[in-house]
């Protein structure tokens, strides 16, 4: 049990007026062919992964007619711009800076494929506050929507995040 | 082609075949450089004792969610895909743990001109323990 002074809540104002405000769209660039066979390779490391996924001769006999992105794929990877705080060395941290994945629901639409640029949005959609063996909890939830170039539906996930 | 599952063949309470891996800093590092996930607590020992965790550096749940994808591609083929994933992260993956990832099917109906198969999925560790418990529906290819 930890000997910090507890806050009556760890949702501030600033959070509680993000709610459902949906960010402005990020584009990512153009999904690189190269890009899905390392992706493969790692989440199958060391085993051999599909041909789906790097074999165009292979992929283009397939219902999908050519390479297509493992689901999970992340074409945000790697952005050129980014906070320089960005995932910091974490040190002893307080009540309310400490956090975890608490997990992820996605749906899925079209397929990822070669070329493709995807656009994002996200939105804070859901929080709570509830004591539990961490002590004062808020889980947050925060949904992403993705559409790729021609504006069909790729994927949304809700991913949850715990904040002790 | 690749067809491995048709719908017609499933049946409720089928268990898919298991997807294991040792992981290490030789997995979790392949994993951070394609979606740039070098974060301390997964790279450094000292890090994820200050992240909560007494053993040290701890992977990524990131990477569980991809062997559970790995485990339900191997199993249905090129042909089918999946329609939507869930898991909640419950435990930690530390060094060296073995990950296998189960699946189990609950439940299957015909909907909206697609096959749908539902099925409980989790990650258990080399102690037995569910890491990830969640489900996934999948849309399979029908013989007729």
């Amino acid at each position: 049990m930890s000997s910090e002074a507890a806050p009556s809540t760890l949702i501030s104002q600033a959070l509680r007026d993000s709610l459902n405000i949906w960010s402005e769209p990020l584009v990512s660039d153009p999904v690189d062919q190269s890009d899905l066979r390392k992706w493969a390779i790692a989440v199958y490391w060391p085993d051999m992964p599909p041909r789906i996924f790097w074999d165009d001769e292979y992929a283009r006999t397939t219902r999908w007619a050519g390479i297509i992105a493992p689901r999970e794929f992340n074409p945000f990877a790697w952005p050129i711009h980014r906070p320089a705080d960005r995932m910091p060395k974490p040190a002893k941290r307080k009540v309310g800076e400490r956090s975890m994945n608490g997990g992820q629901t996605e749906k899925y639409g079209v397929q990822i494929r070669p070329g493709d640029a995807i656009t994002a949005k996200t939105a804070l959609v859901h929080m709570e506050e509830k004591v539990g063996k961490l002590g004062l909890t808020l889980y947050k939830s925060t949904e992403t929507r993705w559409t790729n170039q021609k504006g069909e539906f790729v994927r949304s996930r809700i991913s949850i995040s715990i904040v002790y | 082609m690749s067809y491995k599952v048709y719908f017609d063949d499933v049946k409720v309470g089928d268990e898919l075949p298991a997807f294991v891996k040792q992981t290490d800093f030789m997995h979790w590092n392949r994993y951070a450089a394609v979606n740039d996930e070098f974060v301390y607590i997964h790279m450094d020992d000292e890090a994820g004792k200050n992240g909560g965790n007494a053993q040290g550096a701890f992977g990524m749940g990131n990477l569980r969610w991809a062997y559970l994808q790995n485990m339900i591609r191997d199993w249905m083929g090129d042909e089918a895909e999946v329609k939507e994933m869930s898991v909640q992260y419950r435990a930690i993956n530390q060094k060296h743990d073995v990950l296998t990832c189960t699946g189990k099917i609950t439940e299957k109906k015909s909907e909206g001109g697609e096959n749908l198969v539902r099925m409980d999925i989790n990650v258990m560790n080399q102690d037995g323990k569910g890491t990830t418990p969640g489900y996934a529906v999948v849309s399979l290819p029908a013989r007729k």
